[in-house]
């Protein structure tokens, strides 16, 4: 036995509601070896947590291990008895998980959880548990390591618990650790801290890992290796240079190609500055919460913002989780009326309010949000959801309402067959296209996108954004882009504002190619991963420091 | 952190104080729209129009009725009852005795409910898709599905008419002897026992299992823990609130379990009093057994959403 | 009887997210209890229906000279306390325990989804005051305010029918709303909104699809509470009067049987449990992608 991870021939079969047996992963093959990091990349669906799973001998309710061995460390994990299994979890492989926020028990303090792998395994006394685990959180990097344990999981960040959760997999000094899209949930700048952190612990203590991701250039950063699947099957494996410059598979290279958006053609802005702006917002503030003595809501999300939106042109606003930017497209959308400033939009204030707004300026402005799965009826047929906006803003009927949703499903590449099915029916880019023509139909001078492209697979997303360009040439439309993701906002915007803590900290013009200028921008623009894999080991910014200038 | 616990549950205190002014309106002027002068029925038809006019000034009938709404909710705060239309007794003293019976009804019923249905529900839900679980379920299917009266009758024709075991229709009131004390009792507590037992194991096993599905069960699993340790560290600390909740709300059933029962049985309880009051009109003491019965279930509701929120780690 | 756990929306969990899309269609599988508890709703649903059609003898005549008689042939569930033909009594009984009940459920369930959709959507004051005046009505027990309208009223088929439609309109309201409110935070209801669609299509078209299948299920379990505290009600001689019977008050009449165990007082109350199980049980095995509160 050479290597810590055989996996041979492995198979997972899912049985559905109606008794239907399905492949899930149809027979994979894989080595690890001791201190390897081996990365499963590949979009939702194509079994790469599944396949990480098998190693800890655990298939999701309604799964399980079909055929094939899963050998670590000289145990066959899929035909080990349970009592067996369960000794190996915790000592041999851990797992951390991808949203630890919900994998701590909200009801002990988080000491407690850590330390639990090795009370249940009987690995050390509590209190040499309570110092390793201190020391752990230290190597970590978390904040007050001696007092974070005594608190409940709701008192501590995402971005720590994250650093948490790994603390919890090391405790029993496993030989494998399963990390499952850790960072997908945080904000850039707190995913190269915790990266970090990761890459430093694993590297001090010799552990092979096994890194989930969707994410090429995270991956790139930490991997040795990757391994790329796509429904259930290998495409390809190979050393992280050899898969970054030589992709072999047609689906690597999509992926690549994914990650080098077409940002041409955009050099200049298309119309003359002197016309009047479509949109312009002057120092608007909007929050949530009841109305305080001052007028104000309680929490104030966007605090006094001004900005313009040009005629055919496209502005992008980019900041993390929790710095303004959805309250802000909803003020402007008068979902959340805002509590001051105004909104100027063709040449005329309009309300805060949505209520308050004409049939007209409702028509022209439309928002499109980021989930299709919740923005769409799951009772209505496609053709019942496109329809609406039509009868209900242009008074289409019959034959004339027919004919548009078809020219509409046409204006966003989809067939038209798929007319009559219902949301569940259709992909998650599919979705995402009906959203869109759904805003379309309405035929409006301006559309905010509230992150459209976020819970899209990176491919997915690079086409809807290539349509979206399109469309907008065709059509003389313009968007707000609103986005966390700066490769995205920059592929498709004119102009990008940078929102943190409510209010805007810089205008950038990419046209303009400069660097940015404000201590927050350039945290948040230096933080984007790149492909090149000594990207996180060069890079030189210190996230702490920065957020307080 | 905690300075939200106590505005919560002040709120919810004040919400049902709230819900008890509705209800005790609704009570009140229910029973007072009935057909019929009060004074008149008090004095019998053969009084003297003096004598009925006398008494309605006396017990201010001719007030406007928030008026004496507002008389009728002072008087309870005093303890005055009224008088029963029946047998003019005061309202004060035809409860107390009975309402002493019915809690200790109530009292006997929980003692034997709650550990049994707690021990049934968490285990069901810790084998879910066993035949023992589903046993289980169907049992308490079945249960609910029946009126008590049905599962009364059920009892007796069981232990009554076929084993001989107990005492049927009649609820003799010898309880000098232990023995005795069980015999009378047995059969009306197993009656509710059954009632209160299916709807408490149900949602216990629901709120067991909802938190057996979370990811950090999950995660516990994953780190090697052991079944018992999943379901007694991780599941059950955070299923606590939903049970407690559901035990209260189960133990309302037994407000109106009782009204059956003691009906069935003979048992001399507030229940009783209040069925017998019906069918005599007798409306001061219908309305103060339905303030009775509707403050016990307000207790019952409050109490159940009160350990909902001391109970939720999020709060703390 | 009130089962609070059923009559809650059950949280929809993202764990069947996964296989969700594969499996669209394979949820609408019906099982073989599922199948057997709908056959004898069906069967009960007939019976009342074609009473007069099929019983063999007249309710009110009396043909057995002994009182409380044994199953025999002619008399094939026996004898009542006054030598009727019981079989005769339980299909009119039939009439009246699902035709009130039905009634009474159609009605409470009608108001309470409509006002529970309303407040969902309105939010606000609206919401505030209705939720507050329906949760107060819901802290009576139900037993007792039936009572307390028959103390006050008296007992009629039709005030039977409303007193229980409302002692259920809460229930019915807080089910709907609680479904609705949480469609209401999806984004195609903003969609909507901000397109400047009205209560009305907002509830119909919006709402009312997503919901239909869990509330259908639910008025299901409302229909078994109705029949069990209308029988409750009949039982203690406040629910249906004589010379009309439903299977409460079959039930009442010959409970001076219980001693000997008479069929006539066995028999109604066999028809009451077979008819509230098989309702619950057809409910608790509906295929899971009705009783699920949305088709995601």
């Amino acid at each position: 036995m050479t290597n810590l991870v055989e996996i041979r021939a492995l198979t997972v079969e899912a049985t559905t509601d109606s008794g239907r047996k399905i492949q899930i992963l149809k027979g994979i093959d894989l080595d690890i070896a001791a201190g390897e990091t081996v990365a499963f990349i590949g979009e939702s669906g194509s079994g790469k947590t599944t396949a990480a799973m098998t190693l800890l001998g655990h298939a999701r309710p309604g799964c399980r291990i079909s055929g094939g061995t899963v050998k670590v460390d000289g145990h066959d994990m899929a035909t080990l008895p349970e009592k067996e299994r369960a000794a190996l979890r915790g000592t041999t492989v851990a797992y951390v998980p991808q949203s630890a926020a919900a994998a701590f028990n909200p009801a002990s303090t988080i000491m407690d959880q850590v330390i639990e792998v090795t009370r249940i395994h009987r690995l050390m006394p509590p209190d040499e548990a309570r110092r390793r685990a201190v020391a752990l959180f230290r190597a970590l990097s978390l904040p007050d390591p001696d007092g974070i344990g005594d608190r409940y999981p709701h008192q501590v960040s995402g971005g720590q618990l994250q650093r948490l959760a790994a603390a919890m997999a090391l405790i029993g000094d496993p030989k494998v650790v399963i990390f499952d899209e850790p960072t997908t949930a945080l904000d850039v700048t707190t995913q190269v801290e915790v990266l970090r952190a990761f890459k430093a612990v694993t590297a001090q203590h010799r552990i092979a890992c096994v890194y989930v991701s969707h994410d090429l250039a995270v991956v790139a950063q930490i991997a040795d290796r990757i391994m790329v699947l796509r429904n259930g099957a290998v495409q390809e494996t190979g050393s992280v240079h050899d898969i970054l410059t030589r992709p072999a598979h047609p689906y690597t290279q999509e992926l690549l190609h994914a990650f080098h958006p077409d940002t041409g053609g955009r050099e200049a802005l298309p119309v003359a500055d002197s016309a009047a702006p479509l949109l312009e917002i002057n120092t608007l503030s909007a929050g949530y919460g009841p109305p305080q003595s001052n007028g104000q809501p309680l929490v104030l999300a966007v605090k006094g913002v001004s900005l313009q939106v040009k005629r055919g042109t496209n502005l992008g606003i980019i900041g993390e989780s929790g710095c303004g930017k959805s309250t802000l497209a909803r003020a402007i959308a008068g979902i959340l009326p805002a509590c001051k400033g105004d909104i100027q939009f063709n040449g005329k204030e309009l309300w805060h309010s949505a209520r308050q707004r004409s049939h007209d300026q409702l028509r022209d402005l439309q928002i499109v949000f980021q989930h299709a799965d919740t923005a769409l009826n799951p009772a209505k047929s496609i053709e019942d959801i496109l329809g609406r906006p039509l009868t209900f803003y242009h008074g289409l009927r019959g034959k004339a309402r027919d004919a548009r949703v078809d020219a509409l499903l046409d204006m966003v590449r989809l067939p038209r067959a798929l007319r009559h099915r219902r949301p569940a029916e259709l992909s998650g880019g599919q979705k995402q296209r009906v959203n869109f023509a759904r805003a379309l139909a309405a035929e409006p001078k301006l559309i905010l996108c509230d992150e459209i492209t976020s819970a899209l697979d990176t491919v997915v997303a690079a086409a809807v954004i290539d349509l979206l360009k399109e469309l907008q040439r065709e059509l003389g439309l313009s968007y707000v882009f609103i986005s966390h993701d700066l490769s995205v906002i920059e592929a498709i915007c004119d102009e990008i504002v940078v929102m943190y803590r409510g209010q805007t900290v810089e205008t950038i013009i990419p046209a303009d190619r400069q660097p940015p200028q404000h201590p927050y921008s350039q945290l948040l623009f230096s933080s984007v991963p790149k492909l090149d894999p000594t990207w996180l080991d060069t890079l030189n910014i210190d996230a702490d420091r920065m957020r307080v200038a | 952190m905690t300075s939200r616990v106590p505005s919560l549950i002040l709120g919810r205190l004040l919400i049902a104080l709230v819900t008890l002014t509705i209800v005790s309106f609704a009570v009140f002027f229910a029973t007072t729209l009935l057909p019929g002068d009060t004074a008149t029925i008090l004095l019998g038809q053969a009084a003297t129009p003096e004598a009925i006019a006398g008494l309605r000034t006396a017990m201010h009938l001719d007030d406007p009725a928030l008026l004496r709404f507002v008389y009728w909710i002072g008087g309870l705060f005093r303890g005055d009852l009224g008088t029963s239309y029946a047998n003019h007794m005061p309202v004060a003293t035809l409860i107390s005795g009975r309402l002493a019976n019915t809690l200790k009804l109530a009292g006997l019923t929980t003692l034997v409910s709650v550990p049994l249905a707690l021990t049934l529900g968490i285990t069901a839900a810790m084998w879910r898709r066993t035949l023992y679980d589903r046993i289980v379920t169907i049992a308490t299917i079945g249960v609910i599905s029946v009126p008590e009266f049905v599962l009364a009758t059920l009892a007796v024709l069981v232990f009554a008419v076929y084993l001989k075991w107990l005492p049927a229709l009649s609820f003799t009131y010898n309880v000098d002897s232990f023995s005795g004390l069980l015999r009378a009792y047995a059969m009306p507590v197993i009656t509710l026992t059954f009632g209160v037992s299916a709807q408490m194991i149900r949602m216990t096993r629901a709120a067991v299992i909802e938190t057996l599905n979370t990811p950090y069960v999950e995660m516990a699993l994953l780190k090697g823990a052991s079944r018992p340790r999943m379901v007694l560290r991780h599941a059950l600390p955070n299923a606590l609130g939903p049970i407690s909740n559901a035990v209260a709300l189960s133990l309302s059933y037994l407000l109106g379990g009782v009204i059956i029962v003691e009906t069935i049985f003979n048992y001399p309880g507030i229940a009783k009093l209040m069925v017998d009051a019906v069918s005599t009109r007798d409306l001061p003491l219908i309305q103060s057994c339905a303030m009775i019965f509707c403050f016990g279930y307000l207790i019952l509701i409050t109490t159940a959403d009160i350990v909902a929120i001391l109970s939720n780690p999020r709060l703390r | 009887m009130k089962t609070h756990s059923s009559t809650e929306p059950r949280a929809s969990t993202g764990s069947r997210a996964s296989t969700g899309s594969l499996t669209a269609w394979s949820g609408y599988r019906i099982n073989l209890v599922g199948l057997a508890a709908f056959s004898v709703v069906l069967f009960w649903a007939l019976v009342a229906l074609f009473a007069p059609y099929i019983t063999p003898h007249s309710v009110g005549e009396m043909i057995d000279l002994d009182y409380f008689g044994p199953m025999r042939p002619g008399l094939w569930l026996g004898s009542d306390y006054l030598g009727r033909d019981m079989l005769s009594r339980i299909i009119y009984g039939a009439r009246y325990t699902v035709g009130i009940s039905l009634a009474a459920v159609s009605i409470a369930c009608f108001t309470g989804v409509v006002l529970g959709m309303t407040s969902a959507v309105l939010r606000g004051p609206v919401d505030m005051v209705v939720s507050r005046i329906l949760d107060a009505m819901n802290s009576i027990p139900s037993k007792l305010f039936g009572l307390m309208v028959v103390a006050a009223v008296g007992s009629s088929i039709p005030v039977l029918i409303l007193t229980l439609s409302v002692i259920y309109v809460p229930g019915a309201y807080r089910f709907s709303r609680a479904l609705a409110i949480n469609i209401d935070t999806m984004d195609f209801i903003m969609v909507a909104r901000i397109r400047g669609e009205r209560l009305p299509y907002l509830i119909a078209s919006e709402i009312l699809p997503n919901i239909i299948g869990p509330v259908l299920a639910d008025l299901g379990l409302r229909f078994v509470f109705i029949v069990l505290l209308l029988s409750g009600l009949s039982f203690l001689g406040l629910g249906v009067q004589p010379p009309y019977a439903d299977w409460g008050a079959l039930v009442r009449e010959n409970i001076g049987g219980l001693p000997f165990a008479a069929p006539a007082v066995i028999v109604p109350s066999l028809a009451i449990a077979t008819l509230t199980i098989s309702v619950n049980l057809l409910i608790d095995n509906l295929p899971q992608k009705i009783r699920d509160r949305s088709a995601s």
